[in-house]
């Protein structure tokens, strides 16, 4: 399959979950396309055009909580992120557990480190922070603040 | 009959994959795995939004001890997909050769604990001399036994000197004949074949399920390499084939790095020879706002970085998933129904941080205290042992 005939796929099937789709370079394509449309966009490349999914990276822009997910087609070298921006006060999004065993261990981890809910997740639980860090504080948001009065790791920063 | 549980971990600091695994055996046989990680999380991603563009680099590669130049590469292609930069041919060239060097010099070190593992403590003497050759040479390049310094966005520090090439070059082919005699030795041990085939299956639907990489996968049957799949550096320059194997098993795991040692030779002489005039570095002097990636194959699969910059001399987000982020939970797949006495292996076969294996501790449902990590690597020892004296071998 081309690259033309997976953007063709990919625009067809879902141009109404689609809010934009910035075709930066031969090797790079990010799709923005609605949180609904998720399972089914990952679906499609996982499943169908059988992409390797590499992982997920989750960010805070103030504004929103992005996740992207980056699948890779290995064969055509072009790496499809696709991108959904979330709610920031509560943010939701379908969980890709049922899809592939991959997205457990990073869903954990945006889990912890940026407080989105993965809806469907079977074991929520901590992956990298330690028992004691309190649920409501996420280290990668925009907002962090020092939550340990007896905490060396800001030493000096505050 | 009761099940037990054994606490294999938690970590020991060497690599940045520490884990504590709690296992549930019934009898000798493991019924469940679960893993705990998390025991050395330092924060890197956090840290490196406070650093420069060339600051990252130093950052990243300390994040690795072994495989301590995938991460700078890794992040300097993810700058670098920002802009988009080409890199001088000269940059392209040396930074494989630095890359093929590490890979050399990783897959020895898991050869030898590997082989020290199962008792074999003469392959794990052999070829951890080996890998001196090998940092020898790592060190006439880069003037580092290990994290060399050697990469910037745009380009790599350090040129290779004209005067070092031969001296490399000699070195290589003097391991070259010791690494064919381990290889046959390896390959025709009958003890290692009763000992490691079809022991650990990672099938090839696991394999994708997983999101596998590298060696892990490949010995699964998945054939995919990015070396040849995204060609980077100077890969497409160089005549190498991707080492792929069928059964998933830990023996096929070990053939699989075993053969990719003499690509990675291959490629790094190959490269040394041709080794183009010419920029070592294309001088970049201010990255614009925007998102990159750059992934490339470490010695254990992918290494993925994605760097978002707003224009400024930092990054406003910098993701690191290293390949054992995937790779660590095909244990699930593995482990399941495999004997306690080969547990050692199977979890080193993906080359993960071996020292947690030395923490073990294998405990009785009440907590009490049966068998230490010692005791596991003498059983997976003791099993090597008796299977050689049932084949009647000296």
């Amino acid at each position: 399959m081309t690259r033309d005939q997976v953007l063709q796929e990919l625009t067809g099937r879902f141009s109404e979950a689609i809010l934009a789709l910035w075709d930066v370079s031969p090797k790079r394509v990010y799709v923005d396309i609605d949180p609904a449309a998720l399972v089914g966009v990952s679906t499609l490349l996982f499943r169908e055009l059988g992409a390797r999914f590499c992982t997920a990276s989750g960010v805070d822009t103030r504004s929103a909580v992005e996740i992207l997910y980056h699948y890779i087609l290995e064969p055509i070298n072009l790496m499809v992120s696709v991108r959904v921006s979330l709610d920031r006060k509560a943010p939701l999004v379908d969980s890709l557990t049922g899809l592939f065993a991959a997205a457990d261990f990073i869903e954990r981890e945006i889990h912890e480190l940026l407080g989105v809910n993965f809806r469907g997740h079977e074991t929520p639980r901590r992956l990298l922070l330690p028992e004691q860090w309190p649920d409501d504080v996420q280290p990668l948001r925009r907002d962090y603040a020092e939550w340990d009065p007896n905490a060396v790791r800001d030493r000096g920063v505050r | 009959m009761k099940k037990a549980t054994i606490a294999l971990g938690p970590y020991h600091p060497l690599q940045e994959e520490p884990e504590f695994f709690t296992l549930t055996v019934d009898g000798e046989q493991v019924v469940d795995i679960d893993l705990k990680m998390g025991y050395n999380h330092r924060g890197i991603e956090k840290l490196s939004e406070s650093r420069t563009f060339d600051q990252g680099v130093y950052l990243v590669e300390r994040i690795c001890g072994i495989c301590s130049t995938s991460h700078p590469y890794a992040y300097t292609r993810a700058v670098e997909d920002i802009i988009p930069v080409e890199v001088p041919e000269r940059a392209k060239y040396i930074r494989t050769i630095i890359a093929e060097g590490e890979r050399i010099h990783s897959h020895l070190l898991w050869l030898g604990l590997a082989g020290h593992f199962l008792g074999y403590d003469t392959v794990y003497m052999w070829v951890w001399k080996l890998r001196e050759e090998i940092l020898d040479v790592m060190e006439i390049l880069s003037g580092n036994r290990n994290n060399y310094g050697m990469f910037r966005p745009g380009g790599v520090r350090r040129d290779i000197r004209a005067e070092d090439i031969p001296v490399v070059l000699a070195k290589l082919e003097s391991i070259l004949p010791t690494v064919n005699m381990l290889k046959a030795a390896v390959l025709d041990d009958p003890v290692l074949h009763a000992r490691l085939k079809g022991v650990g299956v990672l099938t090839r639907e696991a394999a994708i399920d997983f999101g596998a990489l590298g060696p892990t996968s490949r010995a699964s049957g998945v054939d995919h390499d990015l070396r040849r799949d995204c060609p980077y550096g100077a890969y497409d320059r160089v005549d190498w084939k991707v080492i792929t194997r069928e059964n998933g098993d830990v023996f096929d795991k070990l053939v699989v790095r075993v053969l990719e040692l003499f690509e990675s030779a291959t490629i790094m002489k190959t490269c040394l020879e041709n080794l183009p005039a010419g920029e070592i570095d294309a001088g970049l002097t201010t990255i614009p706002a925007g998102e990159g990636i750059g992934h490339i194959e470490a010695p254990r699969g992918e290494t993925f970085h994605y760097v978002r910059s707003d224009g400024t001399n930092r990054p406003v987000r910098h993701k690191v998933r290293a390949p054992t982020f995937m790779n660590l939970p095909t244990f699930r797949a593995t482990v399941r129904g495999a004997y306690v006495a080969d547990t050692t292996i199977i979890l080193a076969a993906i080359d993960p941080c071996y020292c947690c294996t030395e923490r073990m501790a294998v405990r009785d449902p009440s907590g009490r205290r049966l068998m230490g990590g010692p005791d596991l690597v003498r059983l997976s020892r003791a099993k090597t042992e008796r299977l050689r004296k049932e084949m009647g071998l000296p």
